[in-house]
């Protein structure tokens, strides 16, 4: 399926939900956060979110920054 | 000779200067600079992460037990924007306290204060303890406190434009107006303007570029931690009044009459 992934297009071929699909991304920071399609899902949610063809997803974490 | 202790919301701190993360050389000078500046509250920003690499995080030379995290909304230009920022934050482990900014213009980086507070409105109904960082209008500050904000955060001048505090007088009519601390942001440039916004009786600070965008970041974080010290303790003290004319330091009875 193709997803939108941080602003990028990337077929996906494994995955069915939002946890495989950060150890497909070879995701591993414990301190990342997920947004599918403009909503943030709570980490506990992540093995129950079903991911879908057209889903817009963002993975975040921080950074330096201060203003 | 301490100085009173330093509260936001449900933490207390022993540092009253506020530091941000961005904008160094390195991560370890990020980490050297901190640690020299005393502060005890870093602000990060919250970003994608780079898919294709493996980047070292900054987390990673930042210890949680030593410092607590202040996730800011920077680069927001929407209610929206800023409100998902913080949840994102949030679930990313960086804890509910959190620094709104709703940016209003690209060049100034000056704050939309109407769009800064209603995601303040949203943010503290969802249990954050928001720190909204604002322009120095004593209006908006009582507004924000109204909302339930922890703290308000005027700024002295624009984002790193080292002009220091531009206007002292609302800055000290904030400081009266509200109950919740205030925390000025943004614009300070050298210590000295780090030790005469502290002196106007402000709670805290909150600087970035300043640091990081010295000569020697490092000796500045030196610098700035002395002058938010001293400067609050100037304040506490008490200064003497400003007069026209003088007043003699040295007694009068005794002299010599010749």
């Amino acid at each position: 399926m193709l997803l939108k992934i941080n602003g990028i297009e990337k077929n996906i071929s494994s995955s069915t939900n939002l946890a495989e699909l950060l150890l497909e991304l070879e995701i591993v920071s414990p301190h990342c956060a997920v947004a599918l399609n403009q909503e943030v899902v709570p980490n506990s949610k992540l093995k129950k979110t079903k991911i879908h063809d057209g889903d817009n997803i963002e993975i975040v974490h921080a950074v330096g920054g201060g203003l | 000779m301490e100085s009173s202790k330093f509260k936001i919301g449900d933490k207390f701190f022993k540092s009253r200067l506020i530091v941000g993360t961005g904008k160094y050389a390195s991560f370890e000078e990020t980490r050297d600079a901190i640690a020299a500046s005393g502060a005890e509250m870093v602000t990060l920003a919250v970003r994608r992460i780079e898919l294709d690499k493996t980047k070292e995080s900054i987390l990673n030379f930042l210890d949680p037990k030593t410092y607590s995290f202040l996730p800011n909304t920077a680069g927001c230009y929407t209610v929206k924007e800023a409100i998902m920022t913080c949840q994102l934050a949030r679930e990313a482990g960086l804890g509910n306290m959190v620094k709104v900014e709703v940016i209003g213009d690209e060049k100034t980086l000056f704050p939309d204060n109407e769009a800064t507070l209603e995601a303040s409105k949203v943010l503290v109904k969802d249990g954050f303890q928001v720190l909204p960082y604002c322009t120095d209008d004593v209006v908006l500050c009582k507004k924000l406190e109204d909302t339930g904000c922890s703290a308000v955060m005027p700024l002295a001048a624009p984002i790193g434009s080292g002009l220091g505090v531009c206007n002292p007088f609302t800055i000290k009519l904030i400081r009266e107006a509200v109950k919740v601390p205030v925390i000025v942001d943004a614009g300070v440039g050298t210590a000295s303007d780090a030790c005469r916004a502290m002196e106007l009786g402000i709670d805290g600070l909150l600087m970035n570029t300043a640091i990081a965008g010295a000569q020697d970041p490092i000796k500045m974080a030196y610098a700035m931690k002395a002058a938010v010290e001293c400067g609050r303790q100037a304040f506490e003290a008490g200064r003497i009044p400003k007069k026209l004319y003088a007043s003699a330091s040295s007694p009068i009875d005794g002299l010599i009459d010749i």
